[in-house]
């Protein structure tokens, strides 16, 4: 049985690329240089046997559980809507935000509610499992607009600052879970590749233990010190 | 949905064409002939079974049964797997066999997917049981001979992972001694491959530095032989210690029958807890994202049907199989075309019984007319060859 060293792996496309490559660069590990500006989807670093592949953050879960993309990076909003059977290895501690129920100030409960969401597995399955029967509204983008023209009462979606629901003149109500990214694999490159992926994992992990230490917080997996 | 038009079918469902048809009763052959010379015979048993009886036994969960209602008003389910209802006639049928049985499969199973990637409703298994042998051997063979099977099926590069549903189970079980919900938690994470939930949930549970350190390493514990000493050093639990003896031994087995090269101990591996009771262990090749074989020890099953035995056995997800390998196998037979004058027909038939008896030739008959009507002529080369008696 050969050791197969190549490994590629799935990135998704936007402002999540630049805390990625800083990320990487601190762990040691190769990331090519203005990814974010390239228009080419697939792009080798023959270096450190590593392909990066760019994709629609919502892509990125169905790449890896194919095995098209041996590893991924995507975010935990992605990976609970999308429920798709990938090992996720770890938590890199960055894309920070909070998936969250918004409505108008004032809101109160209505005979036919209803809940509109570009995450609509997410809401179904939150209500469901606090009891409460709302009809979820699949949307694509800006969901803020919802509440506003009266499509929904409430919706459900990423805050990382609170500025745009504030200028839409929404508030937060619940907190559903909080969000950050997370390194996935495919269950055969996991078990095939594994020395490298775990490689890859390891030094991930140390960079961010690190940064967590140097901030004072509790890193996702680690401990807290003073 | 408006009614399906003539050419369709419900989603996910296949036809075989031919050409595929062909390559996957090759591969069947080869499969099943490599089980025979492992002493494993033949069985076959129905689509359909009870609800109540295999259903329920089977390691699939209800969600995903296809469900049907039958004539009293009992339920009926598509098979989901070939496991329950073989355990069902060697409980039954076979009961006065004398055990160990060695049984082998090739059929078509049914689970009803909700859209998950890759999974048709309709596939094909084939795979063994070995009933009545609850010893490492019988383990090491049922795996032994899983990678015989690809090696025979044409799989190039696999690898199999050998987990121990017993150990994780030991560890947890005793480690969070008063926290059974905990317990829970950490295997549910462990189940649906969340290693980062897993850690995230044990930073919760306030556990000392060194127990948490403990838990967490269970996600690195892969390794050959070397990862059962290393572990079984650091368990104090003892139900822990002897599923890491047990599979301390099962690797030795394995070396003994050849295929110790094709396996890789992996403790994070866990199956389905309250199924398997023993070894699992599952199969992946280079080129497919999805596993090619499962397998495991499941001693609580027969019981179910009335003749509690220890068993063991795999399924090879022979249609992912059948992705990767090429037709390696018997070779085409020459296809022969006989056209014939009406008034030759009696020679003609009889050329061509000639030479199907030969068994080397697919042979078809054609008379002259409609061989005209279909454009064939005497150039045409629609067949390997063409006799023309006209």
């Amino acid at each position: 049985m050969e050791a197969p060293t190549e490994l590629s792996i799935a990135v998704p496309k936007g402002r999540i690329l630049r805390p990625i490559a800083e990320l990487f660069v601190e762990a040691g590990v190769c990331f090519p240089e203005n990814l974010d500006e390239t228009r080419k989807f697939i792009v080798p670093v023959p270096d450190c046997r590593l392909t990066f592949i760019v994709a629609k953050p919502a892509d990125v879960p169905t790449y890896v559980e194919y095995g098209a993309a041996d590893l991924g990076i995507v975010g935990k909003d992605v990976l609970m809507e999308e429920e798709r059977d990938v090992y996720e290895l770890l938590d890199l501690g960055i894309g920070r935000c909070r998936l969250s129920v918004i409505a108008l100030p004032g809101w109160k409960p209505t005979i036919h509610p209803r809940v509109a969401s570009k995450f609509p597995n997410i809401a179904s399955r939150y209500f469901r499992e606090r009891g409460q029967q709302v009809e979820v509204i699949r949307l694509h983008g800006n969901t803020e607009l919802a509440p506003l023209i009266g499509l929904a009462d409430r919706i459900v979606d990423l805050v990382e600052t609170g500025a745009t629901i504030r200028q839409n003149g929404l508030i937060e109500i619940e907190k559903i879970a909080d969000i950050t990214s997370r390194l996935i694999a495919n269950r055969a490159s996991y078990r095939l590749k594994n020395a490298p992926i775990q490689l890859l994992c390891d030094r991930l992990q140390e960079a961010v233990r690190s940064r967590a230490l140097r901030v004072g917080a509790p890193a996702p997996g680690g401990k807290m010190t003073r | 949905m408006s009614r399906p038009k003539p050419f369709e079918k419900p989603p996910g469902l296949r036809d075989y064409l031919p050409a595929q048809a062909v390559k996957l009763k090759n591969l069947e052959s080869r499969l099943l002939d490599c089980m025979r010379r492992w002493g494993y015979r033949p069985i076959i048993t129905p689509t359909l079974e009870y609800y109540d009886t295999v259903g329920a036994a089977s390691a699939t969960s209800e969600a995903k049964l296809f469900k049907l209602l039958g004539q009293n008003g009992t339920t009926i389910v598509l098979r989901p797997e070939m496991t329950a209802p073989i355990a069902r006639v060697a409980a039954t049928l076979l009961r006065n066999e004398p055990l160990p049985l060695r049984l082998a499969y090739h059929a078509n199973v049914f689970r009803a997917f909700g859209g998950e990637a890759g999974k048709d409703p309709e596939f094909w298994q084939t795979g063994v049981e070995l009933i009545g042998d609850a010893t490492p051997d019988a383990d090491a063979e049922v795996i032994a001979l899983a990678a015989a099977c690809l090696e025979t099926a044409g799989v190039r590069s696999f690898a199999l992972a050998i987990g121990h549903a017993g150990f994780l189970h030991a560890m947890l079980a005793d480690v969070l001694r008063d926290r059974p919900q905990a317990q829970e938690e950490l295997k549910s994470c462990l189940s649906r491959r969340d290693f980062a939930g897993f850690r995230e949930r044990l930073d919760g549970y306030g556990l000392p530095s060194d127990v948490r350190g403990e838990l967490e390493s269970m996600l690195r514990m892969r390794g050959g032989r070397d990862i059962c000493d290393a572990v079984s050093g650091l368990s104090r639990h003892p139900e822990a210690r002897q599923a890491l003896e047990q599979l301390g031994e099962l690797w030795e087995a394995l070396q003994a029958f050849g295929a110790a090269d094709r396996v890789r101990i992996d403790l994070t591996l866990t199956g389905d807890f309250t199924y398997y009771t023993g070894m699992t262990f599952e199969g992946y090749a280079d080129g497919v994202g999805f596993p090619i074989a499962s397998g495991g020890r499941y001693d609580r099953l027969l019981a179910q049907f009335g003749r509690p035995a220890p068993a063991t056995g795999f399924a090879l997800k022979t249609n992912r199989i059948l992705e990767l390998v090429d037709d390696g196998g018997t070779p085409e037979p020459e296809r022969v075309l006989v056209v014939y004058a009406p008034h030759r027909r009696q020679e003609a038939l009889q050329k061509a019984a000639e030479l199907r008896r030969s068994g080397t030739c697919a042979v078809e008959t054609m008379r002259t007319d409609v061989a005209a009507a279909a454009g064939v002529g005497p150039e045409s080369s629609a067949a390997a060859r063409i006799l023309w008696l006209d």
